[in-house]
């Protein structure tokens, strides 16, 4: 064993090995958080439709749902990456294909983010749905629309409800990054095995890989435990351990 | 925008994205009971009150769950043919081939998924049930066979096969080590023809259809089977 290897020359570019590791943590973590970004906005659009009065809203959202949660994570990456720019307007798909910049990298992140969107979407519906429905009625009868008994009743009380399903779907979104190293971005995990490609040293990167891995696991989890405790409602599941 | 839509180039390759298929249903099924049989016994060791027996089987379920499934994949492709020269002793041992280092990749990875879907169902058989089975003098080898996982089994049903859609989402990630399951069957006659448009919408529709329709078969199961309390 030999950990050495990632202090010496790089084959290309310059550095060092650990400069790449460390460009693969960037990338991992650029693509991550700007996909959940998308994924939190967008998710919790479509988990309040999901829930909403009318089946002329609720529908739009249970079909997007179905379609991103029904299809394979890799396949929608090759969608986005290579099937997109073939079928929007040509115009754009030329743009796409040649005037944009970071092409791999913007994928990645749409990718995950819509992706996400409609994971998160189910968790904001079954917080929203874990509410009693006393609360909307007492909200109706106390002369609020329905649009604000969201904003006042529903939401505040949901977000909060759902902050524990919500970080394992961040770290979900951190993991699922890997799958960008598909079309080409050079997140950790491709990185990693570029390095034991050139180095033959695979079993120490892999290890130095997995170690960042967990160690990011664990400082969200950690994290997310002191939000959990300060944003919980009292007498709610997941509220009930001291 | 579909007018240069090619269908014919998906009639001609049906049979060799028939063998995909018939290989991504294989992993997913092995796979599968690999990982629930390998998923019990953790779900067990976690349970257990020696500290040797839930110590490691903590270790590795979370050391697997905050891992990226597809550095999984590359561990396993890189270690297994290790092993297998380490057990043989002959440096020159055939490898057990991808498919194989795919199969136990995949049984690892979702052995620690699996663990902890087990490990709920077994801490929702109620106490009593224990309790009533070790004062019928059973020993903790009856009792877990006899009364406890088959009732934990029974209300576990439903998440077990949900879990087992995802798992057959997920082995679409072989590509990244070159195997032909669906989605490396439809990539390759993608690039081969350069038909990448029809042939990676058509693998996402076959994708849909099979899990849409299995998932919702799943939820009809539930609601029929499930056991009222």
């Amino acid at each position: 064993m030999n950990f050495g290897v990632f202090f010496q020359p790089a084959f290309s570019g310059g550095g060092i090995y650990l400069d790449w590791v460390l460009s693969g943590i960037k990338w991992t973590m650029l693509v991550s958080i700007l996909g959940w970004v998308i994924a939190f906005s967008v998710g919790s659009v479509v988990g309040v439709l999901r829930t909403a009065p009318l089946a002329i809203l609720r529908a739009p959202a249970t079909v997007y749902v179905e379609i991103f949660r029904n299809v394979p994570l890799l396949v929608q990456m090759f969608i986005w990456y290579f099937v997109l720019p073939e079928i929007v307007p040509k115009a754009l798909g030329t743009w796409m294909k040649q005037g944009m910049p970071l092409p791999e990298f913007w994928s990645a992140v749409l990718c995950l983010g819509f992706y996400t969107a409609s994971r998160v979407a189910e968790q904001v519906r079954s917080g929203i749905q874990s509410i009693p429905r006393g609360q909307t009625e007492a909200g109706l009868a106390m002369g609020l629309t329905r649009v604000q008994v969201y904003r006042h009743v529903l939401l505040p009380m949901g977000y909060r409800i759902v902050v524990p399903p919500l970080t394992s779907e961040f770290l979900t979104i951190f993991k699922n990054s890997s799958v960008a190293l598909t079309i080409g971005v050079l997140e950790l995990t491709a990185q990693a095995r570029q390095i034991s490609e050139y180095t033959f040293r695979t079993f120490e990167v892999f290890s130095v890989a997995t170690a960042v891995y967990l160690l990011i696991t664990l400082t969200v989890t950690v994290a997310m435990n002191v939000v959990e405790r300060k944003v919980r409602v009292p007498g709610y599941i997941g509220s009930t351990g001291k | 925008m579909f007018t240069d839509f090619d269908f014919d180039v998906i009639q001609r390759s049906l049979p060799y994205l028939g063998q995909g298929m018939m290989f991504t249903l294989g992993l997913t099924f092995l796979a599968m009971a690999g990982g629930i049989v390998l998923g019990t016994v953790l779900a067990l060791m976690r349970l257990s009150s020696f500290k040797v027996l839930n110590l490691p089987a903590g270790g590795y379920v979370n050391l697997l769950r905050s891992t990226p499934l597809i550095l999984v994949i590359f561990w396993f492709y890189f270690l297994v043919p290790i092993a297998i020269k380490k057990i043989s002793g002959d440096a020159y041992a055939e490898g057990l081939g991808p498919f194989h280092s795919a199969l136990i990749a995949f049984a690892m990875f979702e052995a620690a998924y699996y663990c902890e879907i087990i490990r709920a169902g077994i801490q929702s058989v109620p106490r009593g049930q224990v309790e009533a089975a070790y004062a019928l003098g059973l020993t903790y080898r009856l009792a877990m066979m006899k009364v406890i996982l088959p009732q934990a089994f029974r209300n576990m049903i439903p998440i077990l096969l949900t879990q087992g859609i995802i798992l057959f989402q997920d082995t679409s990630l072989v590509y990244v080590v070159g195997l032909t399951d669906f989605m490396g069957a439809a990539g390759k006659i993608a690039q081969r023809d350069g038909r990448l448009v029809e042939m990676y919408l058509f693998a996402a529709l076959v994708y849909f259809v099979m899990c849409f329709a299995a998932s919702h078969a799943v939820k009809w199961l539930q609601a029929r089977y499930s056991v009222g309390r």
